[in-house]
């Protein structure tokens, strides 16, 4: 009875949390006043925005998402370089872009989307599109001489990851 | 303390603002609109990257207060830089590319933009 209740109030515990740290980190102050004001958005949001995201995506192991995107951001880094070289020293025949198809093994769609974001943020992958089923995204790779390595290695390095944390 | 702060703050907006002209260069260079969506997702990262954490580093040492905005600023690129491209490739596939071009998905079902499936089929909204 109590748990319903509270369910009702805060449909989303983590969101809340979530918002109320955004809006801090937006007004770059912590007063009484401020932390009022964010718990009051971070209850109001997800209370009105409950309808639309019916089941919340389920973080596993949070230190793993902590890895995850300090894995990330080291390999935007060197793939920024990566490409950098590519744009700089081949020229457009010598630039071998190729169509990718990486099968999924991650269901939910949060971890999807995640995946497909990572790809796209690393440099030298975009995602183009998702199979009508979910199974299988398709992504553009500017320049690679060995398109099923570039396909492994966004299964093992990232999508490993992602389905230890959301599973 | 100030000396060296002063040069990694330097640096970095070096470092990213080469960066900011390479994703353009790219742009200009590259002569497909696949490949050339490639450029801007650099110019994004480590360029915008390294304004943000030489903005951080400049007004913790030399304005003496801590500000988060750039943290924030990161975040929302990072959700919405993704999406972007997401839209300028499905745009272009759909005006330009035609299904036969793209290799199959491998499953029973086609890609997205290309294939209709049932809603009683499909897990997750596609489209």
């Amino acid at each position: 009875m109590l748990k319903a209740i509270l369910n009702r109030i805060i449909p989303h515990p983590q969101l809340t949390g979530f918002l109320l740290l955004t809006w801090l980190l937006l007004v770059n102050s912590i007063s009484t006043g401020n932390v009022l004001l964010g718990l009051i958005i971070g209850l109001l949001i997800p209370g009105i925005t409950q309808p639309f995201w019916p089941d919340r995506p389920k973080i596993a192991r949070p230190l793993k998402a902590v890895e995850y995107v300090l894995l990330v951001l080291w390999d935007i880094c060197v793939a920024n370089v990566t490409v950098a070289r590519i744009i700089l020293f081949k020229s457009n025949a010598n630039t071998h872009s190729h169509w990718i198809v990486v099968p999924l093994e991650v269901r939910s769609p949060e971890a999807i989307t995640i995946l497909a974001g990572t790809i796209t943020m690393t440099p030298g992958t975009v995602t183009s599109m998702l199979a009508a089923d979910a199974s299988h995204l398709l992504v553009h790779c500017l320049h690679t001489d060995d398109p099923d390595a570039v396909r492994d290695e966004i299964k093992h390095r990232y999508e490993r990851r992602l389905k230890e944390i959301f599973e | 303390m100030e000396l060296i702060a002063e040069i990694l703050v330097s640096a970095l907006l070096v470092i990213a603002g080469l960066f900011g002209l390479l994703g353009s260069w790219g742009l200009v260079k590259l002569d497909d609109t696949m490949r050339r969506l490639h450029a801007p997702t650099k110019a994004t990262t480590l360029g915008v990257g390294g304004v943000l954490i030489a903005s951080m580093i400049y007004f913790a040492v030399f304005l003496d207060h801590l500000t988060f905005h750039e943290l924030l600023i990161t975040a929302f690129l990072f959700i919405t830089a993704p999406i972007t491209a997401n839209f300028v490739a499905k745009a272009h596939m759909h005006r330009d590319i035609k299904e036969r071009d793209l290799p199959p998905t491998g499953g029973q079902y086609g890609w997205a933009g290309y294939d209709e499936i049932g809603d009683a089929e499909q897990p997750i909204d596609t489209k």
